[in-house]
Order: C-alpha cells, then structure tokens, then sequence
C-alpha cells in the first residue's frame, strides 16, 4: 500500500469586493491507493471546494496537494476525474459519447473508446440507451452515465462530489450498492464527499470529518466492515453504532453551521 | 346515474345553441345589422362554434384528440378566410380596405404569370421559361430569368445580409462570452448602438456606399442581424451551466476542444433564439428599404400597389412576404434540428393525460 493522496495545510481563500471568504483552512488529508475515503461535514464546509482543489479545478490558496501516478501508469493517464452532484453530463451528447468523451479528448480513436465505453455502459445496465440523449433519461440513469464517464476515462483516483445527492431515496440506494458492486472490481482510490453520514459509513473504508466554516479536520473514522459490502449492513447493531458515533462528533458543527446561516 | 342526465342536457344544449345560432343570423339578416354592427353577430358566432366544439371535443376518443385539433386549427383559418369572403361580398367590408381571400389570390396569379415591360419584372421570375431560356440563351438566359424576380430580389437580399450579419456576430459573440475584458469594454458601445432602429442607418449607408446598386441594402440588412447575433451569442456562452466547463476541463478539454465539445453545444439554444430574431428583422429591414429606396422586391411592389391605388395587388405583396418569411423560419427550424437532434424532443404523453 503506498499513498496515493497527500494534502498538507491546505487552504483556500476566495476574494470577493466585499472580503475576503476563508472557505477551507489547514486541511490534512492522506488517502492510500485502493482507499475508499469519504468526507463528511455540515453544508458549506467547503467539502466539495477541496474536491475542486484536488482535481485542479481551482488552486489553493497556500498548502500543498499531490496526486501520485502509479509507476506502471500507461502515459497520458488521467489523475483524477470527477462524478459531479448534478447531472453534469452533456445533454447535446449520446449516453455513449457521454461516457467516451474523457477518451475522445486523449484522443483514442472512435472504435476503441466506443468499445470501452460500451463495456462501461454495460456495467451500469443503459445498454438499451447507448445512443439516447440524456433529456430521455430519468435522474438515476444520468448519475449512471456520469459514473461510466468516470470509471471509462480509468483515472487515478476518482473524485465524487455527491454524486447521489439529488436522487430520491430509493433511487439512492439502489445506485449506492451498485456503485459499490462497481468499485470491488478493482478497487480505485476514491475520495468521496457526502453529507450523509449512512452513506459514508456504508460505503467508506475511512471517514474524514470536516468542521464547519471554515472547513478544517475535525476527525477521523475507521469504518472496519468487510468488503464486499452489502445493504444488509446497514441493518445490524454495529453500522447503527459507528453511525451514532460519527453523528455525536459532527453535531456540534451542524449546529454552528445552522447558526451561521441564521447570522 | 347523475352523469348520463348531464349527458342528456349537453344534447339538448347543443340543439338549443343551434337553433338559437341560426335564428340569430337570420334576424342579422332580415334587419340588416350585419352593416352596422357585425362584429357583434361574428363574436357570438364565435361563441357559440366554441362551446359546441368544445362538447364535441370531449367526445373524441383520446386517441383521435390529436387529429381533431389539428382539424380545429386548420379549420378556424378557413372558416376566416370563408367569413372575410363572405362579408366583403355582402358588402358589409370596403373591397378598397379588404379585398376579398379570392381576389388576392387572383392577384398572386396575375403577378405571377405577367411580365411587367415598363419595369422589366415579375412576381416569381416565371420559372416555367427557363426550360427554353437555358436552351436559347444558356446560363445567362436563366441569370436573366432570375434577374427579373421581385421574390429573389428579396430573397437574395435578406440571405445575403442575413450571413454577412451573423457570421461575425457569433464570432465576436462568442469572444466576448468567453473574454471578461473584451466584454467589459465593449457592452457599453453595443448596448448603445443597439437600440437604434436599423432602418436609421441607411442615409449612411448610402452615403458610404452608392446609393444605387444592392450593397448598401445588404449591410443594412446585415448591421441589424449582426446586432442581434452579437447579443445571443454572447448571452448563450455566458450562460453555459459551469458545470459543463468544469466537467469539459476535468475530462481533458481545453482550447479549441473545449469551445467545439462544450462552449459552442451549450450556446447554441440561446445562439439559434437570435437567429430566428436576426432572421425576421431582416425581412423587416428590407422591406423597409424596399419601401423607400428600390425597384424590385416584395416591399416595393406592396408599396407600388398601394400609390397605384391597386389594393388586391398590394395585399398579394404582403401575403408573399408573408409566405417568405415563414419560409425562411421553417428553413431555420430545420437546419436547427440538423444542427441540435438532441433537442428534438417527442411530446410527452404524460402531460396529456394529467391535463385530462
């Protein structure tokens, strides 16, 4: 096991004419390869900002953020890809196109992406949608495609900005056994962001929490439950427990963050 | 129990609506309000063909609703044109104002299939010549052929200004989406240039460009496109969803891969809304110009038939403008749906039946 991860003191300043916002301050994260690493905190921690920090998106303010390659990484390997919250897949591309389009602009030819693409497509059960257009889609098979998007483009590590969090509960649940269906095939470092702290401990190996604004640590879980997991997990006495816990620990920041939005 | 009653009455309601419908035009009729006050006859017409349409319309099977409205809104035109006829015949409508459907398209016909000598022109050209023309004379026979057309002369001008609008409209639209300072620089000049009426720049245009020939009209035709182009383009990118930025980023694009897979696609709703925009001021545009500065075209001939007093012949101007221009939005539409087939939606059953 080497780490895959480092994120050391980050810190993320946005300014704004009217001063400055401190959205993330001296954040450490250390995620080791194959780690399914979740972070939770209260809503507008700044969770989905380090997300955006990690994958470049934006830079930090001061700190350092390093993503590893494996050595044996094939050369124009993506370090990192993102399954956004909203259905950030392309709504003017086909479901195949869609979850072809990180290949397309690594510029593999159209036989093998669409090859690629089409086993991914399998995998997440569209195969009779390969060539619809998103609008014809419900959410829960948009959220698929943009997890084929991910998991075809085969990044280094792969980023989950709540990728569930606008689908409705049932749908939720069926795509979180899924996705972890999907993950235990080979096991890729994730770091996932959620606020649901089930959903975290369902599918995590290590939950980060998060304080709230500005977002730092505010502690760490191991979630020691054997793989493959299953939603039958859900229902014994030791996932309510660890649940409990993490809950007893966030609370307070909840409650701050409640606060802070009431001024 | 109470349902097959209502049934009933609805029945009885419709006889009763007719009768009534009937006896209404005939009193109409016999005591000659039809001069005076037809607008209230034809509004309870319009009344009453309402109400029993809609009982009817709650008949049809839901399979046939559908063909039954596409009936109603085929129909309704048609009963129109039936009752302008009607009216004017009866000399309830001045000919002069509004002459009637059948004389107009009389009209279109004449124009047609007559040559004009004095001003060498007819309405579409008479394509039915050109057979003969490309075998006496060649190319230059059908060029003569074509030169002659009031249709083509606007058609080419509209088409012609409309490209030389929009072409650098997205371009610079799309820039200034994109570019914060271009954008911040230039808003204040467009946004000012842009709520002067086009039509005001033709003294200038005619200034610097002759005052004879098609150009000046052609960059007319283009400012006003070109204005309108500029607008939507650079709403249309600044109003892509970040987030398909941030995925198009994320999943390697940049530069022009960025702009062609992501930018352009996400505008391009807003991009072909000022298309449309640009496309019918056009028509605007140049039948204004034709108005006052031409010898050829729909607009000149609609305004020629008027100081001529021939006002069958000035309505088949306007009515062949009109069929331009709604032949010009259907191209658009279609050249949409060639460029965008993801948004080529099939309606939802669902929001029928919900309606229902």
């Amino acid at each position: 096991m080497s780490t895959k991860i480092i994120a050391r003191n980050v810190t993320k300043i946005f300014p704004s004419p009217q001063g400055t916002v401190i959205a993330i301050q001296n954040f450490n994260l250390e995620v080791q390869e194959g780690e399914f690493l979740c972070i939770v905190g209260p809503s507008g921690c700044g969770k989905s900002t380090f997300l955006r920090l990690l994958a470049g998106l934006i830079p930090q303010t001061s700190g350092e953020i390093e993503i590893y390659p494996s050595p044996d990484a094939p050369p124009g390997k993506p370090l990192n890809n993102i399954v956004f919250q909203e259905y950030a897949i392309f709504p003017w591309k086909t479901v195949i196109d869609n979850v072809a389009f990180g290949l397309q602009m690594r510029g593999v030819p159209k036989k093998e992406r669409y090859e690629i693409a089409m086993e991914w497509i399998r995998k997440v059960g569209l195969c009779r949608f390969a060539r619809s257009y998103p609008h014809q889609l419900s959410g829960g098979m948009k959220q698929r495609v943009s997890i084929a998007r991910a998991f075809a483009n085969d990044p280094e590590v792969l980023l989950m900005d709540e990728p569930l969090g606008a689908l409705d509960a049932q749908t939720r649940t069926v795509l979180q056994t899924e996705l972890l269906r999907i993950w235990e095939e080979d096991k890729k470092t994730v770091v996932y962001v959620t606020h649901s702290i089930e959903e975290a401990v369902l599918m995590g190996d290590r939950i980060a929490l998060m304080t709230a604004h500005p977002g730092t640590n505010k502690a760490f879980f191991d979630v020691k439950f054997p793989r493959p997991r299953e939603l039958r997990l859900t229902s014994t006495p030791e996932f309510g427990e660890l649940t409990y816990a993490i809950w007893e620990s966030l609370q307070s920041e909840v409650q701050r963050a409640m606060e802070e939005q009431l001024g | 129990m109470k349902r097959r009653k209502f049934t009933l009455n609805e029945r009885w309601q419709n006889v009763l609506l007719l009768i009534f419908m009937a006896l209404w035009n005939l009193a109409f009729f016999i005591f000659g309000w039809w001069k005076g006050s037809w607008y209230i006859g034809l509004g309870m017409d319009f009344a009453i063909i309402v109400i029993l349409l809609e009982h009817l319309g709650r008949h049809i099977p839901a399979k046939k609703q559908p063909l039954y409205e596409r009936a109603l809104s085929i129909g309704f035109p048609i009963l129109l044109l039936l009752a302008w006829e009607l009216l004017v015949r009866g000399g309830v409508l001045k000919a002069l104002w509004f002459p009637p459907p059948s004389q107009i398209v009389r009209a279109i016909w004449d124009l047609s299939v007559t040559y004009e000598k004095f001003t060498q022109t007819s309405l579409l050209g008479r394509p039915w010549l050109i057979p003969s023309a490309f075998r006496a004379e060649g190319w230059a026979g059908v060029r003569a052929l074509m030169a002659e057309s009031h249709v083509l002369a606007t058609l080419m001008r509209v088409l012609a200004g409309f490209l030389l609008g929009s072409i650098p409209g997205l371009i610079l639209g799309a820039f200034m989406g994109m570019n914060r300072t271009v954008r911040v620089m230039l808003d204040p000049v467009i946004s000012a240039v842009y709520v002067v009426p086009k039509i005001t720049i033709l003294p200038l245009m005619m200034l610097i460009f002759s005052p004879f020939g098609e150009t000046y009209k052609i960059v007319t035709v283009a400012i006003a496109a070109f204005f309108l182009v500029l607008i939507n383009t650079m709403t249309g990118v600044r109003d892509i969803d970040p987030v398909y930025l941030e995925a198009g980023r994320n999943y390697g694009a940049s530069g022009s891969k960025l702009f062609w897979h992501v930018i352009i696609p996400g505008a391009l709703p807003v991009i072909f809304a000022g298309l449309r925009l640009a496309l019918g001021t056009a028509l605007i545009v140049i039948v204004a110009v034709e108005f006052v500065r031409a010898k050829k075209g729909v607009g000149y001939i609609t305004w020629y038939y008027w100081e001529v007093m021939q006002t069958h012949n000035m309505y088949a101007g306007l009515v062949v403008t009109m069929i331009l221009g709604v032949l010009l939005t259907l191209s658009l539409q279609w050249i949409q749906r060639l460029v965008m087939p993801w948004q080529r939606e099939e309606r939802p059953a669902v929001a029928e039946v919900a309606e229902g």
